[in-house]
């Protein structure tokens, strides 16, 4: 009896076993998503930092390095029988904090390490490193932090900083990911590739409490970390330093450059902060004072800075002048206090004394020259020459850097601004609106030009050259190599026939026998010029740019003191000190050392 | 009964050695041999650790001690295949009444291993008597359906079959290994075979399916559908007096089944029991913790494709991803580094086992043989059908091993004697009609 039954038992077991090894062909053959979670169940990846590259100055003595700092990494799920209190304690972490903490790090992912500590500083970090093998779940891992052997030249090096997840987005190369650091201003931002060097990466199984079990693969996946390239700047530290004392307290900027080779020696915006502030866990908390600082010593002055540049412009409208043709080298003009103030003295002036003496109406005639070149004395004329002259000058100011930005190797270049004929036909509604006497204060460096003191020094250096410049540049070379972009090994021309230059530095040359003799250096010839840029809202300020020696100069300079007054005063006297620091290595005037540092320049 | 020095004289009597080896099912016995040894390489494989690279035969390891336990079960083989295949008909009653006491006195003086308190622990040895019970209960199931003239067709005979399923059931639920409580439930299928009605055992899945049903779907809900769709029966059969009575009464057993469900989930069942068959229906609800075991067991197999990752090659295996990888998730070790035609091969294996079984049982003479070879492949379907289903997540993780191929010493002791007993049965089956 009942025997189909055993039909039907038998039938049973093969429709089990046809189910079983179904689903099995399901899971094991058709779905891959099986095959990848069992990878990342194994597979841990642990990155290797790369050492971002050191930063040294010109004679080699080490700016910026890495200190070894820690993070410390939580894997929630394999958090076991925390003593949180001792933990508090040993991390010096609140309650609430460490509640908020962990939290944050199980909704990242419960199996995957994520950052719970970060950047401990080395020495903390020797003090509780016994005690984290009792915290199951916690480890730490190496990182590095930037730090300063000086407390200059802030401005220049920028910090790195966290990367913020609009950059991530932007991140065309993929490189970047969440919670790598990346340069943010200064060199560290303008160099980030080089600096940061690539990272190393290492897969390796791990057993379900974590525990390393070898290489995933046999470590064919892996990569080595590459430090970042060290790079070597122009900055001669010693020079830099003494600029930075002597600008203590004061606002403004030094720019100081090699003429032969556009290498900046010098670079101080002032106020600034130490670089050392912005490193490390206390990044946030002083970026925060520092930003809301009112003097803003974030801003980047020598690039971001813009002034008319008053007197020292007047070089500029000399060559252009007698590159048109429009000046004889040795023409004399009677000048008096009739078309503007004036501080030199009535009489007649030709180029190198007008240098010399800083003569306003000498530069307004020999200005009117260029804009009206070929013009009649009738007043439609000079309506009509104006905008054609001033192109022509446009043109001319521009060679010399002026206008755009010079292509500096650090962030955040003004471009300064020399004003076109458009810039009149807008102001003055039209063409055939304006003429020279509209725009006669370009003369002198005043009204609607602007620059900022790296076309200053910049224009130092042109002259120290005798009429080329190569672009400013930061970076001496980058790695091993000393490699350097090629854009700054390139001659820029003024298109200013040398012939020109040597009345113009002669009277350069007499400027410290006339309005800056506080700028005088026994046995170095100084050739400068004195700038007093109006300032509408207080004090003027002060200017001066130079180079030395005159025969082979070895340095241009210039150094804006805001609300300084008179460019002979505070700047001639600072940048005086510095161009004898810097070709003598000593100072053989300090009761000016001292004026400096006093920083009492109006009196 | 007889006096015991008697009885061993009459059934101790060996039957000529030659023969019975020749009648034996070798078929049979190279399957159970295939799959013990199988199942040491992966007991070896599931604790391997490249650092230690200790021997498969070290005693520190479950496959060396799993050795042990394959050799002790070779003598077991000896002493069951020796013994008079007619002394298990006569003791029946004996093993089962002697097992039921073993489970009582676990309940009063065992060890608790994982939440059960069904262990005897004796020196560095664990037993489970609750194993042993499976072949006791086997053979008594066997010697009541053999009595002549007990058929399963009245209410008596039916309650006494349930009682005999009932007994052990109950206790070993008191033990608190629901797993292998259920294993008995099993026997119904011995019943089926014997005649147990088809409606009965319908019924018996139906009430699996509507379980099934109230732990997924909102108690309300199927209330409202219950009602619903017997008021529309109701309406359809207005004047047949007796089918509304049937309808109304099929919709008041639903609810009660939906109700005593819901009671059984919150205050039967363990939290951790509970967690489970919950998971069961959604093991991604919380991955990491009800879920882990399964979908761990999961990834496991399933990153091992077709032909798997090579022996000792498994990566979540091997670092501890699976939970009781050598014992009840074993299925996981082979999956992953033997793929899905090492998977297949087994449950082939299994299959050709079990069939082999139920010819065995059939040829059998005697309504006693043929019961309980019936029993041993109800017991061993239900471990291969559940354990793997377990590790596939077709299944709630329920902690029984796998047949011949899971870690341990009870339940290989229990398996092969079952099997072996039905062997020695089936050696003699020609003797039924002389005796």
């Amino acid at each position: 009896m009942n025997d189909s039954r055993k039909y039907i038992i038998r039938a049973l077991i093969l429709i089990i076993a046809v189910i079983f090894a179904s689903k099995l062909f399901s899971i094991q053959v058709l779905n891959e998503s099986y095959r990848l979670a069992a990878e990342s169940n194994i597979v841990q990846e642990i990155i290797e930092y790369p050492y971002r590259g050191l930063i040294f100055d010109r004679n080699k003595e080490l700016l910026v390095y890495n200190e070894p700092s820690y993070d410390l990494m939580v894997v929630p799920r394999e958090v076991e029988n925390l003593d949180t209190l001792a933990f508090c304690s040993a991390f010096g972490l609140e309650r609430e904090d460490f509640d908020k903490r962990m939290i944050k790090a199980w909704r990242y992912s419960s199996i995957k390490p994520s950052q719970f500590i970060k950047q401990i500083p080395s020495e903390d970090f020797a003090r509780v490193q016994d005690k984290l093998v009792g915290f199951e779940g916690f480890y730490a891992t190496a990182r590095t932090v930037r730090k300063y052997s000086n407390d200059g030249l802030a401005n220049v090096f920028g910090y790195i900083g966290e990367i913020s997840s609009n950059q991530l987005k932007r991140d065309t190369s993929n490189y970047y990911r969440s919670g790598d650091y990346i340069g943010i201003t200064g060199i560290e931002s303008s160099y980030e590739e080089q600096l940061r060097g690539r990272r190393g990466v290492k897969f390796k199984m791990v057993n379900v409490r974590g525990i390393e079990k070898g290489p995933f693969k046999g470590g064919s996946l892996d990569t080595l970390a590459i430090p970042g390239e060290n790079i070597t700047l122009s900055i001669d530290i010693d020079l830099q330093m003494y600029a930075e004392r002597l600008m203590k307290g004061k606002i403004g900027s030094v720019v100081a450059i090699e003429p032969s080779t556009g290498e900046i020696l010098a670079f101080v915006s002032s106020p600034s902060y130490n670089p050392n502030l912005l490193t490390g866990r206390n990044f946030g908390e002083n970026y925060g004072s520092i930003a809301t600082d009112s003097l803003q010593p974030l801003f980047n002055r020598p690039l971001m800075a813009m002034y008319p540049p008053g007197s020292i412009f007047k070089i500029i409208q000399g060559l252009i002048a007698l590159e048109e043709g429009v000046l004889g080298p040795e023409e004399e003009i009677y000048c008096d206090n009739t078309l503007i103030a004036d501080h030199a003295a009535p009489g007649y002036y030709d180029v190198q004394k007008a240098v010399k003496y800083s003569s306003n109406n000498f530069f307004v005639k020999v200005f009117k020259r260029i804009i009206n070149r070929d013009a009649a004395s009738d007043a439609k004329s000079q309506f009509n020459q104006a905008p054609i002259g001033l192109g022509r000058w446009n043109d001319m100011v521009s060679q010399f850097g002026l206008g755009s930005p010079l292509g500096i190797d650090l962030p955040n270049e003004g471009s300064g601004s020399i004003p076109s004929p458009e810039l009149y036909d807008q102001i003055y509604k039209g063409r055939g609106t304006w003429k020279f006497s509209n725009i006669f204060s370009l003369s002198i460096g005043q009204g609607e030009i602007l620059m900022n003191p790296i076309q200053m020094a910049n224009l130092a250096a042109i002259m120290a050259n005798r009429g080329h410049y190569y672009i400013p540049h930061i970076a001496k070379g980058i790695g091993q190599t000393n490699y350097l972009d090629p854009k700054y090994k390139e001659r820029h021309e003024t298109n200013i026939s040398p012939e020109h230059f040597p009345v113009i530095i002669n009277g350069m040359e007499e400027v410290v026998n006339a309005t800056a003799t506080r700028a005088k250096i026994k046995d170095i010839a100084i050739c400068g010029k004195t700038g007093t840029a109006q300032n509408p809202h207080g004090e003027d300020h002060s200017v001066f740019m130079a180079f030395a020696p005159k025969e082979n100069p070895q340095i241009a300079i210039s150094v804006f003191v805001e609300n300084a007054g008179w460019g002979g005063r505070a700047a001639a006297t600072t940048a005086s000190l510095l161009i004898e620091k810097y070709i003598r290595g000593e100072i053989t005037r300090p009761w000016w050392e001292e004026f400096v540092l006093k920083g009492d320049f109006l009196y | 009964m007889v006096g015991g020095i008697c009885f061993e004289r009459r059934f101790f009597v060996l039957s000529s050695r030659g023969k019975i080896w020749d009648r034996i099912d070798w078929i049979t016995v190279i399957l159970y041999l295939i799959l013990v040894f199988w199942g040491w390489f992966n007991i070896y494989a599931a604790v391997y650790d490249e650092e230690l690279a200790v021997s498969m035969f070290s005693l520190s390891t479950n496959s060396g001690k799993q050795l042990i336990w394959i050799g002790t079960s070779f003598l077991l083989i000896l002493g069951v295949m020796m013994l008079d295949f007619k002394f298990y008909d006569s003791f029946s009653y004996v093993f089962y009444a002697l097992m039921i006491l073993l489970l009582l006195a676990v309940l009063g003086t065992g060890t608790i291993v994982s939440g059960s308190k069904s262990w005897f622990q004796v020196g560095g040895f664990r037993l489970q008597p609750s194993e042993f019970t499976k072949f006791a209960t086997a053979l008594a199931i066997a010697k009541f359906l053999g009595t002549v003239n007990v058929k399963l067709d009245n209410a008596k005979n039916q309650l006494i079959a349930a009682g005999l399923i009932g007994v052990p059931i109950v206790l070993i639920i008191l033990q608190g290994d629901l797993g292998s409580a259920m294993v008995f439930g099993a026997f119904v299928l011995v019943y089926y075979r014997e005649g147990l009605s088809p409606i009965l055992f319908a019924l018996g899945l139906g009430v699996i399916a509507l379980f099934i049903v109230s732990l997924l779907v909102d108690q309300t809900l199927i209330f409202i559908v219950t009602g619903s769709l017997a008021l529309i029966f109701i309406g359809l059969s207005i004047k047949n007096f007796k089918k509304i009575l049937v309808i109304i009464g099929m919709a008041v057993f639903v609810v009660g089944m939906v109700k005593s469900v819901d009671f059984i989930m919150t205050d039967v069942l363990k939290p951790h029991q509970r967690n489970r068959v919950v998971s069961l229906f959604n093991p991604d609800a919380d991955p990491l913790g009800v879920g882990w075991n399964v979908t761990q067991s999961k990834i496991a197999i399933g990153s091992g494709g077709v032909f798997g990752k090579g022996f000792l090659n498994g990566t979540q295996t091997k670092y501890d991803f699976v939970p009781e990888q050598s014992t009840d998730f074993i299925f996981c070790t082979l999956g992953e580094e033997h793929g899905w035609v090492g998977s297949v091969l087994l449950i082939t294996l299994f299959s050709i086992l079990l069939v082999r079984i139920s010819i065995i049982a059939e040829r059998q003479k005697s309504r006693f043989a043929r019961v309980y070879g019936y029993g041993v492949l109800a017991v061993l379907f239900f471990h291969f059908m559940v354990n793997i289903a377990m590790t596939i997540g077709l299944f709630p993780v329920i902690g029984i091993p796998l047949p011949f191929f899971s870690y341990g010493g009870s339940s290989l002791w229990s398996f092969t004697i079952l099997l072996f007993i039905l062997l020695n049965l089936d050696a003699h089956r020609m003797q039924v009609l002389m005796h």
